[in-house]
């Protein structure tokens, strides 16, 4: 299973994810951003990010 | 301790710190939270502003402002200059703010006029009751429910406020900007002037900003449209930054997402107004933001005070707020929501001779209409089927 990680030590917590997600899958807490399970993996944080900081990840 | 408010501000940035400015000052019970520990940090901006625009709303104050600026260059992909500036001796157009300092002083004024302010405290949902809505918060990691009658959501590129009250400002890739921005330190540059720098190589559907704060410093950044971001913006601004600045040393680095995308339907639902980026009033063409966010904060706290004189807090009554901002900032936000979908089309070759078309001519007025309006009346053609949003009478 793929699952979308944040790189924390990239991430500048700019909020830009969480104003593309049409999942309501993410939220930035103060200063870490938060991903949860209604994720669809539909790429569009992943693109936005200005820095990179968001990755695909297998699971397995 | 208070917990029931007539209003509570969600985000207290500038246009979160205007709407509970201006809902004390028409007597209401006022919360401003703000989930940060500070208010007006990280800064998520080029802190760009008109100075007309500023001072509808505040006094400027030189504590926060960074650099009073005289005009712009436009440099298309050939190196074409556009050059705007205010001719009239002493007048300067524009501001570059630190805005650490400016959200502070606007939070502040909020609290003078009357308004309760709380930090490290952040909205994770709410509830209708009865007409009032229970807003759930984190305090300092402890759970706190207060009521509202109203709850005005100025919380930014990242709102949630909006999903909850049922309002879709989910922004499409091709609506949001994917910014960088330096600080750079130990630059030569003219103080007086932003710089602007156009390009399909440069910053695929934005572009490069040069705002100096100072003899020796810049904001030096990149929007790049969504939708067309094929590597990070980072990687194409430190590009810039080598070949024009290669001395430059970043002392800081700002990152954000910018909405373009145009004017929402409506930024009002029961018990619920949205306020600036939320709202998605970012101008499409410029990114520019912070006067917009004041302007419609203002407006919402108008309609808040309307509302809890009325006892009706429905979505029919707060209408009147999506009256007042869509009649003003609406229109212009609409406007270039359009330009901006041409100009992100248009080819080096294309930005090239609208760039030549104003070669040489002296242009002085700032604004984007005034730009564009000249642009057509020398080269109509690549603007023709949108010339009349910009030629008729506003």
């Amino acid at each position: 299973m793929n699952m979308i990680k944040v790189n924390r030590l990239k991430c500048a917590y700019c909020g830009a994810c969480i104003g593309v997600c049409r999942f309501d899958a993410n939220e930035l807490i103060e200063t870490w951003v938060e991903i949860n399970d209604k994720c669809t993996e539909c790429m569009a944080c992943v693109r936005i990010c200005p820095v990179g900081a968001l990755e695909v990840e297998n699971e397995n | 301790m208070k917990t029931d408010y007539d209003v509570i501000v969600i985000g207290a940035g500038p246009g979160g710190s205007m709407a509970a400015r201006k809902c004390a000052e028409e007597g209401l019970d006022v919360l401003l939270i703000e989930k940060r520990q500070e208010i007006g940090s990280p800064v998520r901006c080029a802190e760009g502003v008109s100075k007309k625009g500023l001072q509808k709303f505040v006094n400027p104050q030189k504590k926060w402002i960074a650099a009073e600026i005289r005009g712009a260059k436009i440099y298309s992909p050939d190196g074409t200059e556009i050059v705007m500036s205010e001719e009239m001796a002493g007048s300067e157009v524009g501001y570059v703010l630190e805005r650490k300092i400016f959200d502070r002083y606007l939070a502040r004024l909020s609290a003078r006029a009357g308004a309760e302010v709380l930090v490290k405290t952040r909205a994770t949902g709410f509830e209708r009751e009865n007409d009032i809505m229970k807003v759930k918060m984190v305090h300092f990691g402890e759970q706190i429910d207060y009521t509202a009658k109203i709850i005005i959501g100025a919380d930014g590129v990242e709102s949630k406020v909006g999903r909850w009250a049922g309002i879709d400002t989910t922004l499409k890739l091709s609506e949001v900007e994917s910014c960088v921005q330096y600080l750079l330190s130990g630059i030569e540059l003219d103080p007086e002037y932003c710089l602007f720098y156009l390009g399909n190589n440069v910053a695929p559907g934005g572009y490069v900003w040069v705002f100096p704060k100072g003899e020796r410093e810049a904001n030096v950044g990149i929007g790049v449209l969504g939708s067309r971001v094929d590597r990070r913006p980072k990687e194409y601004l430190d590009e810039f930054i080598k070949k024009s600045y290669p001395g430059g040393k970043p002392v800081e680095m700002v990152v954000g997402g910018v909405p373009v995308k145009g004017e929402i339907e409506t930024a009002v639902s029961d018990n619920v107004m949205l306020v600036g980026d939320a709202a998605r009033h970012t101008d499409p063409i410029t990114g520019g933001g912070i006067i917009n966010a004041m302007e419609a904060g203002v407006y919402a706290g108008e309609v808040a005070g309307i509302a809890v004189e009325k006892g009706d807090y429905s979505a029919q009554t707060l209408s009147l707020y999506d009256d007042k901002w869509k009649s003003t900032i609406g229109k212009t936000i609409a406007r270039n929501a359009i330009l901006k979908d041409k100009f992100v089309t248009f080819t080096d070759d294309q930005l090239n001779s609208l760039a030549k078309a104003l070669e040489g001519v002296k242009l002085e007025d700032l604004g984007v209409t005034e730009l564009i309006r000249r642009i057509i009346t020398k080269n109509p053609k690549l603007l023709w089927d949108i010339k009349d949003l910009f030629l008729k009478a506003r």
